[in-house]
């Protein structure tokens, strides 16, 4: 129950979230689109040992964060919410690989290393995918798959999908409430209800889809889903992409902490 | 106007399980009036609806929407001259926002998304809510939602208004709303119901059904005060018409008797 | 089950997203010819319905815990193959973006894993198999628990296939392997019991519905149950024959199946080309990636002082050399090698390397890699505190 509760609050702060009106959220989504897959495919690209080079990337979380107005404690608690699988992976790395590496004196197992790697690419790409979702909404990201030639059944059908996803919620926070109350000592649903309850309910949801359906009949829907004309992309959008691909690329070639350390090295000398 | 009449003539229709629903109901609606469908849970309304949408087929009989015959190769242009606004607005409203969901029909019909944008506007003005244009519908209250659904209907600029249960579960205050909204509307007006106060708040003309058959059909005034009529058909005379408890004076006179005794 | 970004390499993400995008074009042609537009938002209401099941909570009697539905079986029985493997790539995608429930760049695996193994080998060969002779709630119990069974096993092998491949974790092949099969024999399990309950139930309640996945079209209105039984010889024969492996083949042969104005098989050839090249160009991009492990791991042969390898491994391409070269324009410390990572070749390190003795590493270039990544990420944070000063200026401004 509380498992439906927080799963309800969280789409919802999000989809509030995403309504807000700031220069992130005003970028083209198309163009917030490419920029998250660009930084995903360039943070995954490190080498499993690496862990300083991985730390310019924070750049761009860091501003998209600071820009698009979004809470900070919902934002790190989502964060941490999806880290346990991957440090449960992850974890395993300095159990098989013991490889020692002596940095500076101190002996440091290259399994740790790895670990680190993993965990900070783990912040990195799932706070680039909150905040693509945060800062854009599912209908915007719909009309950017829809520039991306995704076919129209599957865009409608993952709409139809978000859209009823607090309905059903709720219906099945109803449902369970219903049961418990009649049956308070137990901890979930007893295996004699299993089919019955989610049944109905399949049933329900089954019979709703064609009212669904009848609904979208009745407004002229034959088979094709129209959008409206998408917003075309802009200068200011092209300049976004191209800066962050740009900083991207460099961050890949080029050993920024290396070179940000050796400034201040001739500095101090 | 002739082509905005709708006409039922001898129809039947039974359910492939057997369910012999709907039992020789005839009716002919003109234009400009708004008539109420009433009767028990099971009497036939929804399936009466469907029909006129044609959702379902008539078994027997024939349905005509002006001078056009209700078929497969027809529904395109009768869905664009009825429109019909769900009993549950949940199953009406699906897409993410509500300007999407009201251009949806629009869009279906034509491709200028100007011209869409115009009808979207015009059908958001008229129910009141062009503040909740790019609200998402989940995140609505029941009586926004209804709101919303009547525009999604609306934006399609319907010659005749179909409404299932138009005021079920709203509050007081909304289901004011929208039965002003509705008394303002011009269209042709067919409504299904158990609100029979609203029923007779809007409409002119009644339609008793029970059990598939059209047991009454006349005016609202004289249908609605028939206690033995709605009684034998599982309804009551609403309570807008009933005699006072106190002075035993019955509807406008209701309210006069209450005021004086204030 | 879900993968996350930081487990795959872009290579193994991009192939797979290639050859999901490829089965999804597939399916989305056969639901345009093969099924009424009706399945559309059934399969939107359905895709909503698997995330509202996740939440139920089945207490497994005996054992004290709860189990919960995960949904790719149950999709692919109500609403066929395709349907339900379209559906499940959408219930994934929100869940990823919503719930962070497995990656964005991982979405092709996720799809994969859970929707192309219930949906394309199980529904078929075993679910199809053991319901064709008619339908019954034994029949249905136990193709339910196979199907789930063997389609999770398949996907958490998948799942081990593709981390190895990537090459982010340490973890030996046979060691993720015998964690992984055990754990997904339990989940397909209490996935096919509930699986099998929910079918058997609505079969009973309302046979159309299940029927209907089987013919593939024609869903008797649902307002009031219709009552077609499943199980006459007819309606047997007619599953027999729309579902034959056969039927598949001459299918995707014959030339008046065509996704627009492109036969179907030139469609798949160019998915699968597609995803050879990118899964190809991925890796070279991956592996030609000039960074290496400059501040660390440099491997010391036995016995002999402590010397810096110079070797350049397989990877020595002329891009490589170009952008070696610009490394060692910028390097500003004199001393700093660079090195392309050679240690990403041996797959199960540490036991059979035993003998090695300990790398070391040129204290000053690790020191300096340190406190130069402390420094990078203090600058991330200076950069987004002075923007959160900014705007807090302009606030005060406005208001």
């Amino acid at each position: 129950m509380p498992d439906i509760m927080n799963s309800l609050y969280n789409i919802r702060l999000l989809d509030s979230l995403a309504r807000k009106e700031t220069p992130v959220h005003r970028m083209h989504p198309l163009v917030k689109v490419l920029v998250t897959l660009i930084f995903l495919i360039f943070v995954v690209s490190f080498d499993r040992y690496e862990v300083i080079r991985l730390m310019p990337f924070f750049l761009y979380p860091v501003i998209i964060f600071m820009l698009s107005d979004i809470p900070a404690i919902p934002f790190l608690k989502r964060i941490m919410l999806a880290m346990p699988f991957v440090i449960g992976i992850g974890i395993l790395n300095p159990l098989f690989d013991k490889h020692i590496l002596l940095i500076n004196g101190v002996a440091i197992s290259r399994g740790w290393v790895s670990f680190f790697s993993i965990l900070i690419k783990s912040v990195l790409t799932i706070a680039a995918g909150i905040l693509l979702i945060a800062t854009t909404g599912m209908d915007k990201l719909a009309a950017a798959l829809r520039m991306l030639k995704i076919p129209k059944i599957l865009v409608l059908q993952l709409l139809l999908t978000y859209r009823y996803i607090s309905i059903l919620m709720e219906e099945v926070a109803r449902t369970i409430r219903a049961y418990l109350l009649r049956a308070p000592m137990q901890k979930g649903i007893h295996r004699s209800a299993w089919g019955s309850l989610a049944g109905q309910l399949l049933i329900r949801t089954y019979d709703r889809g064609q009212r669904v359906y009848h609904a979208m009949c009745l407004r002229g829907f034959s088979g094709e889903y129209n959008t409206g004309d998408n917003a075309r992309l802009n200068i200011k959008d092209y300049v976004y992409l191209l800066c962050w691909a740009l900083f991207f690329v460099v961050a890949k070639i080029y050993n920024i902490p290396l070179i940000i350390e050796s400034i201040l090295a001739g500095v101090i000398r | 106007m002739s082509h905005h009449k709708l006409e039922f003539k001898n129809v039947h229709f039974t359910y492939p399980d057997g369910n012999k629903a709907i039992n020789d109901v005839s009716f002919c609606i003109r234009h400009g009036e708004s008539v109420g469908i009433i009767g028990s849970n099971g009497a036939g309304k929804s399936t009466l609806l469907m029909l006129m949408m044609g959702i379902i087929f008539a078994s027997h009989g024939e349905i005509l929407v002006g001078d056009t015959h209700v078929t497969k190769k027809t529904l395109p242009m009768i869905r664009q001259r009825l429109g019909m606004v769900f009993q549950n607005p949940d199953d009406q409203l699906f897409m993410t926002t509500v300007y999407d969901d009201v251009a949806f029909g629009p869009r279906n019909y034509m491709m200028d998304e100007e011209d869409v944008a115009k009808k979207v506007n015009y059908a958001l003005e008229v129910v009141g809510i062009p503040h909740l244009k790019d609200r998402a519908p989940f995140r609505l209250s029941g009586g926004e939602k209804r709101s919303v659904s009547i525009a999604t209907v609306l934006s399609m600029q319907p010659d005749i208004l179909i409404m299932d249960e138009p005021t079920s579960s709203l509050d007081p205050k909304s289901r004011r709303k929208v039965i002003d909204l509705l008394k303002s509307f011009e269209h042709t007006k067919i409504i299904t119901s158990h609100d029979l106060d609203m029923v007779y708040e809007v409409c002119n003309r009644v339609i008793v059904l029970k059990d598939g058959r059209v047991m009454a059909d006349g005016a609202a005034e004289e249908i609605l005060v028939n206690g033995e009529l709605l009684e034998e058909c599982g309804l009551e005379i609403p309570l807008s018409l009933k005699s006072c408890p106190k002075c035993g004076s019955t509807i406008k006179r209701v309210k006069e008797c209450h005021i004086e005794n204030l | 089950m879900h993968m996350a970004d930081a487990l795959i390499s872009p290579a193994v993400g991009g192939t797979m997203l290639a050859a999901t995008a490829g089965v999804a074009a597939y399916s989305v042609r056969k639901i345009q010819n093969d099924i009424d537009e009706k399945k559309i938002p059934l399969m939107g209401v359905m895709g909503a319905f698997v995330f509202a099941a996740q939440m139920i909570n089945f207490s497994i009697a005996g054992t004290g815990s709860s189990g919960h539905l995960a949904g790719g079986m149950l999709l692919a029985v109500i609403l066929g193959p395709y349907a339900g493997f379209l559906t499940m790539a959408s219930v994934l995608l929100i869940q990823a973006l919503f719930f962070a429930d497995g990656g964005l760049l991982a979405f092709g695996c996720n799809v994969f894993n859970l929707g192309f193994y219930t949906c394309f080998i199980v529904y078929p060969l075993i679910y199809k198999r053991l319901t064709r002779k008619g339908i019954n709630s034994g029949r249905i119990f136990a193709a339910s628990i196979l199907s789930s069974i063997i389609g999770l096993q398949l996907g958490a092998f998948s799942v081990v296939l593709e981390t190895l491949l990537s090459g982010k974790t340490e973890l030996p092949f046979s060691a993720f392997l015998m964690l992984m099969l055990p754990i997904h024999l339990a989940i397909g399990i209490v996935e096919g019991l509930i699986t099998s309950a929910v079918v058997v139930f609505v079969w009973k309640a309302r046979p159309e519905i299940i029927e209907s996945s089987y013919k593939g079209k024609e869903i008797v209105e649902g307002f009031f149950p219709g009552k077609e039984i499943i199980g006459s010889s007819s309606a047997e024969k007619e599953i027999i024959e729309r579902f034959s492996p056969e039927e598949e083949n001459t299918d995707t042969s014959s030339p008046g199946k065509s996704y627009g104005n492109v036969p179907m098989k030139k469609v798949l050839v160019s998915f699968i080309i597609a995803a050879v090249i990118i899964g190809g160009v991925l890796s070279w991009f991956a592996s030609s990636n000039p960074d290496g492990l400059e501040w660390s791991i440099l491997k010391v042969t036995g016995g002999t002082e402590p010397e810096i390898t110079n070797s350049e491994p397989e990877t020595s391409n002329t891009v490589h050399k170009v952008l070696s070269e610009i490394q060692e324009k910028i390097a500003f410390f004199p001393d700093y090698e660079f090195k392309a990572d050679d240690s990403v070749t041996e797959k199960s390190g540490g036991l059979s390397d035993e003998e090695e003795t300990w790398p070391a590493v040129s204290a000053e270039t690790s020191v300096s890699g340190l406190v130069g990544g402390a420094l990078t990420l203090a600058l991330c944070v200076f950069i987004g505190l002075i923007i959160g000063l900014v705007k807090k200026k302009k606030m005060r401004k406005a208001v």
